[in-house]
């Protein structure tokens, strides 16, 4: 029989490290039901075993999606045995887990690992006697140097097959009595093997245990009052503080310490530097410096790595593209096939796949100082500026990633700790004027003659729009999600693990790589289809024909959403903003296409159409604020529904980021329309006003989306 | 009455009791802050907010608001279970 097995622990014990090293390459990766966090099952080596990877957690707590889905899988899936990893150069906190992981009455083994640091530092710990005192087999462990690995297997083979489940932990009598009050009260209602912890739980006030079995607490709140009285506290603070009583107990007598060095660990001693008051500011400034040097800057000064790769392989798609092409023409391949083979799928699916040598280069860096430590730092120095915003001091990685490629920007979200800020995040990396969308801005650029200020503007609105979406989405808790406290653990800085961080690079390289081919491909075909066919399904062989196309057809339609915006009246504008969703360089080379006739024409004869066709600066600039704060395209949006786990709150995103453009795209237009002495259709200026009505509004207002309940702080 | 707030940098204290509720409540004591832990103020981030703490051997940060919600009593002498830190000493520079 194949038994499973799941391993739990606090992040940053060792966790991932242990589960490589007992599951080898055997992993699968896929997310929690209706969450995004990554589960992990791997078959154990050796074993006839399979091992499910909880996510990193320190207690079994309702507040947190990490601690829910935990809890869940024990509770339903029922595991054969736990391995619970503590890092034993921190036993006490980490033993916390622990205690509440016994009372859960699931055969368990402590696998405590950082063994050799223990060592390294001259400590010694009595494993023998903390076994006893929980009733417990504890292994001691090397994840990274692979030690006893295999003890630990046989150990957990061995619970599980003879059901050792732990013993109860007893705390003092007046807990008990409680608990006992409590279990009482649920018996029947909860699997007998977990009555224990829902007993627990049921004392501790937990708001699930509540909302499932409502009333219980009340039948029992005589002896909770007693429990209250007696310790002068509330009872999820007195049963906190059991749990921590009982464990130094246990951990002070287990360890013997070594002299510490007076210095402090090395880890203080750079961590001093890091943090401090003056130059920590300047060192994270620096950091950031040199990721963005190495994988996105390219400009006068010189070309990063990163930029240098994805020109070279960019350059290698459009070769590969025309000599694909050739070979068509060559070997008289038909021109539909061709053409939805090297205009649509190559050019779509190359475009993006351009940027994954950026991208490798942007992980390594950011996944280096995750592995390293510093993440943390970072969120402790940038917290007091970011918090207004609602968003975390790790926001920032992110935010600057996206003005390379809104993609792995959206993707670096992930290593931000609360769901509230990570959700945010993603759902406004994009509003950060990505790489993809220069051509667009210099077309706009030279079609307002007055060159820099357009990108000025972008990149300041992007960050303007970056700022009060965090305060706006906070406020509509069903996209943002629950925010959580930021009390934070700082973890000891360390060398990464060669392995772990290949791993990662290429998890997420890999993960790009798939929407390329699967979202990518598909949206490439799509618009391909539609700007080559009309409604007879009539193929239209050359560029000039668009006119007649689908995509035209949807443009003419699409436009009338436009009118209020001063940009309306032409459908070519409408169907380049559409073909922008397959990639934003379409927006200028579709203009290219409709408005001189060349798909590879110059930006300058674009920009000049482009005035010529709208005829005033004030639409010019309101056609640019859509198109470039708009929905991204459908690469960063599957990015953005990954991060976002559904695809209801992907929608919404991306209906909130639209809105917000028609918005600030028509505020504009008014404003400087006005300014300029442009003759404006009364009804936009009524949209204007409207529009910052309601800005200011969902801005200011407590609760402007009616959420039931309203919105906790 | 004395928070965790009051507690200057290098300074110790002794917890007596936490305010608050629901998740900061609940993260505050899951992270082992609890009644009659010693705490140390480490530092300060650069920008005046969060603070860092150890606590039970490890390093913690939280920010002022939340470190109101615990109750402390200034401890005189040094913190006597500190695990492996030394950090009771005031920060130095470097």
């Amino acid at each position: 029989m194949t038994f499973t097995i799941a391993l739990a622990g606090n992040p940053n014990c060792g966790k991932t490290t242990l589960f490589n090293a007992l599951t080898g390459s055997s992993q699968r990766v896929g997310n929690w039901p209706g969450v995004t966090i990554d589960k992990k099952v791997g078959k154990i080596k050796g074993a006839d075993a399979e091992l499910v990877d909880l996510p990193g957690i320190y207690s079994l707590s309702p507040y947190s999606p990490e601690e829910i889905v935990s809890r869940d899988f024990i509770v339903n899936e029922k595991p054969d045995a736990i391995i619970n990893i503590v890092d034993a150069t921190n036993l006490e906190r980490n033993m916390y887990l622990t205690m509440q992981i016994i009372d859960m009455g699931i055969p368990m083994v402590l696998a405590m690992n950082m063994m050799d640091e223990v060592e390294r530092r001259g400590d010694h710990i009595d494993i023998e006697f903390i076994s006893k005192s929980l009733g417990v087999p504890v292994i001691p462990i090397s994840a990274a140097k692979k030690e006893n690995i295999d003890k630990l297997v046989e150990t957990v083979v061995d619970v599980a097959q003879n059901r050792k489940c732990p013993p109860d932990v007893i705390y003092d009598d007046s807990v008990e009595a409680t608990v006992q009050a409590a279990k009482k009260a649920l018996e029947g209602k909860v699997p007998a093997e977990n009555l224990r912890f829902y007993a627990f739980k049921l004392v501790d006030g937990d708001p699930l245990v509540n909302e499932q079995f409502p009333g219980v607490r009340d039948s029992i709140k005589e002896e909770i009052d007693a429990l209250e009285k007696e310790h002068d506290d509330l009872a999820d603070s007195i049963i906190a503080d059991c749990r921590y009583t009982r464990i130094v107990e246990i951990v002070h007598q287990a360890i013997t310490k070594a002299p510490v060095d007076e210095r402090g660990s090395l880890s203080d001693r750079i961590d001093r530097i890091v943090t401090h008051k003056i130059v920590g500011i300047p060192i994270f400034i620096a950091v950031i410096a040199v990721v963005y040097f190495l994988a996105l800057y390219d400009g006068p000064l010189m070309t990063s790595p990163g930029a240098y790769a994805t020109g070279w392989l960019n350059d290698w798609f459009d070769q590969l593209g025309q000599d694909v092409g050739q070979w068509c023409t060559d070997n008289g391949v038909s021109e539909i096939t061709s053409g939805i083979l090297v205009n649509g799928i190559m050019a779509g699916v190359g475009a993006v796949l351009g940027f994954l040598p950026q991208m490798a280069i942007m992980f390594t860096c950011l996944i280096i100082l995750e592995e390293v430590g510093y993440m943390a730092r970072v969120a402790f120095v940038m917290d007091r500026i970011f918090r207004y915003f609602n968003l975390s001091g790790k926001s920032f990685i992110p935010l600057l990633v996206g003005t390379g490629c809104g993609v792995p920007g959206v993707m670096s979200s992930r290593t931000i700790e609360s769901e509230s800020d990570r959700r945010i995040t993603a759902m406004t990396v994009t509003f950060m004027p990505c790489s993809a969308k220069l051509p667009i801005i210099s077309a706009i650029a030279g079609a307002l003659a007055g060159n820099m200020w357009v990108a000025v503007y972008a990149y300041f609105m992007g960050m303007v729009l970056v700022i009060l979406s965090g305060i706006v989405l906070k406020k509509f808790q069903k996209l943002s999600g629950n925010p959580a406290p930021f009390i934070m653990e700082l973890p000891p800085y360390h060398v990464p693990k060669v392995y772990g961080v290949l791993k990662g690079i290429f998890d997420r390289c890999w993960s790009f790589v798939k929407k390329a081919f699967t979202v990518v491909l598909l949206a490439s075909v799509i618009v391909w289809f539609l700007c080559h066919f009309d409604f007879t399904l009539t193929y239209l062989d050359s560029d000039t024909q668009m006119g007649d196309s689908i995509l035209a057809t949807l443009g003419r339609c699409l436009a009338y959403v436009f009118v209020p915006l001063g940009w309306g009246d032409s459908w070519e504008l409408a169907a380049s903003t559409f073909t922008g969703l397959m990639a934003k360089e379409n927006i200028v080379a579709t203009l290219g296409i409709v408005l001189v006739g060349d798909s590879e024409a110059a930006i300058s004869s674009v920009s000049e159409a482009l005035a010529n066709l709208l005829g005033n600066n004030a639409a010019v600039l309101s056609f640019f604020s859509f198109n470039i704060f708009c929905a991204p395209c459908v690469a960063a949006i599957g990015a953005i529904h990954r991060e976002l786990g559904d695809w209801k709150s992907t929608g919404l995103a991306v209906l909130y980021q639209c809105t917000v453009s028609y918005l600030i795209a028509i505020i504009v237009y008014a404003v400087y329309g006005s300014f300029l002495g442009v003759d404006i259709a009364w009804y936009s200026y009524v949209l204007a006003v409207i529009s910052v009505v309601v800005l200011v509004y969902v801005l200011i207002a407590k609760d402007p989306f009616r959420q039931k309940g309203g919105v906790k702080s | 009455m004395h928070t965790l707030k009051d507690i200057p940098i290098g300074g110790s204290a002794r917890v007596k009791k936490l305010y608050g509720e629901g998740a900061v409540r609940r993260h505050i004591m899951d992270m082992g802050i609890t009644k009659g832990v010693d705490i140390q103020v480490r530092k300060v981030a650069p920008l005046g907010d969060p603070i860092e703490i150890t606590v039970r051997g490890y390093q913690l940060t939280l920010r002022k608001a939340d470190a109101e919600l615990i109750e402390v009593e200034r401890s005189v002498q040094e913190a006597p279970n500190d695990i492996h830190d030394s950090t009771c000493r005031k920060p130095q520079l470097w």
